[in-house]
């Protein structure tokens, strides 16, 4: 028999938790935006345990479609970093603050 | 060791859950911890890689592939396309932080978050009733399974999918097009000239 559900859960648990710590502590763009995909990936992984413990292939099906999103969000946000980077040629996200009122 | 034995956890499968999962802490710990941007991109691949092994481990074979191909293929050497386009900077601003108490609020309140999943979930992992249609354990295989639930009951979003990625790619062309109509006045864009005088 495999290892059990929970411990896969935990180490999702972890890697989310770094992800998170990595996104609020990092100052460079890149760097907070690699931190968020950790954290999909956690997701991810919980969205597989949870489809082998309860015997559901819903769950890789959200997988799938998260996958799917993810690529769709990497694209659109580097574009962004890109034009950002274009105007204020700095990666810094402490600096981004134009759109303060 | 007593606790293993009542489990029944086979060696194989305990040493790959232990290799993948310390290879995915590791990978985490370099994306958040490295100097480097191209240093924490290539953490990510150790992270990403080892996540498809523990899908492998829990008979996904499909999403395995999917991650390594656009996970660790596509989409880490986008970032490294744009990491070596914006020029490595080492040099990450450590200074004050501009919200005050921002990093040992972020400890804190990642150290929150986990305490509260591992307590919160307090041994009941999975409530919820049994899949009885589209188990898992049946014996066609995992990709067949993925394309039935795909194909049929998912089938509205899937489709939504291919809008969405198409709603990106003219996203990300217009986001990193030039605004110019002349074609000499590359260099000086009309936003970059507002923005001066505003200053």
């Amino acid at each position: 028999m495999t290892v059990p559900g929970s411990w896969y859960l935990v180490l999702s648990a972890l890697l989310f938790s770094l992800g998170a710590l990595g996104f609020f502590t990092r100052r460079n763009i890149l760097i907070m935006f690699m931190s968020l995909e950790l954290m999909l990936n956690a997701v991810n992984l919980t969205f597989v345990t949870f489809s082998r413990m309860l015997g559901d292939i819903g769950g890789q099906t959200l997988v799938f479609f998260v996958l799917v999103v993810a690529a769709a969000e990497v694209v659109v946000g580097l574009g962004i970093i890109m034009a950002i980077f274009r105007r204020r040629s700095s990666a810094t996200a402490d600096d981004l603050s134009i759109f303060r009122g | 060791m007593i606790d293993l034995l009542a489990t029944q956890i086979t060696l194989p499968d305990l040493i790959t859950f232990l290799v993948a999962g310390i290879a995915v802490v590791l990978g985490a710990l370099g994306v958040v911890l490295m100097r480097n941007p191209v240093h924490s991109a290539l953490s990510m691949i150790m992270t990403l890689f080892a996540v498809a092994v523990l899908f492998i481990e829990q008979d996904a074979q499909f999403l395995a592939a999917v991650q390594v191909i656009v996970y660790a293929g596509a989409i880490v050497v986008l970032f490294l396309f744009v990491i070596m386009l914006l020029g490595v900077d080492k040099k990450e601003y450590l200074g004050k932080d501009k919200l005050r108490g921002q990093r040992p609020l972020a400890f804190i309140s990642v150290l929150i978050i986990f305490v509260e999943i591992l307590t919160l979930a307090r041994g009941n992992w999975a409530t919820g009733a049994k899949a009885t249609v589209m188990s898992t354990t049946s014996p066609i295989s995992n990709v067949e399974q993925l394309a039935r639930a795909i194909f049929t009951t998912y089938l509205l979003p899937f489709e939504a999918t291919s809008v969405l990625l198409i709603v990106a790619v003219v996203g990300a062309v217009v986001l990193v097009r030039r605004v110019d109509e002349k074609p000499g006045s590359a260099e000086q864009p009309k936003e970059l000239e507002t923005e001066s005088e505003m200053k």
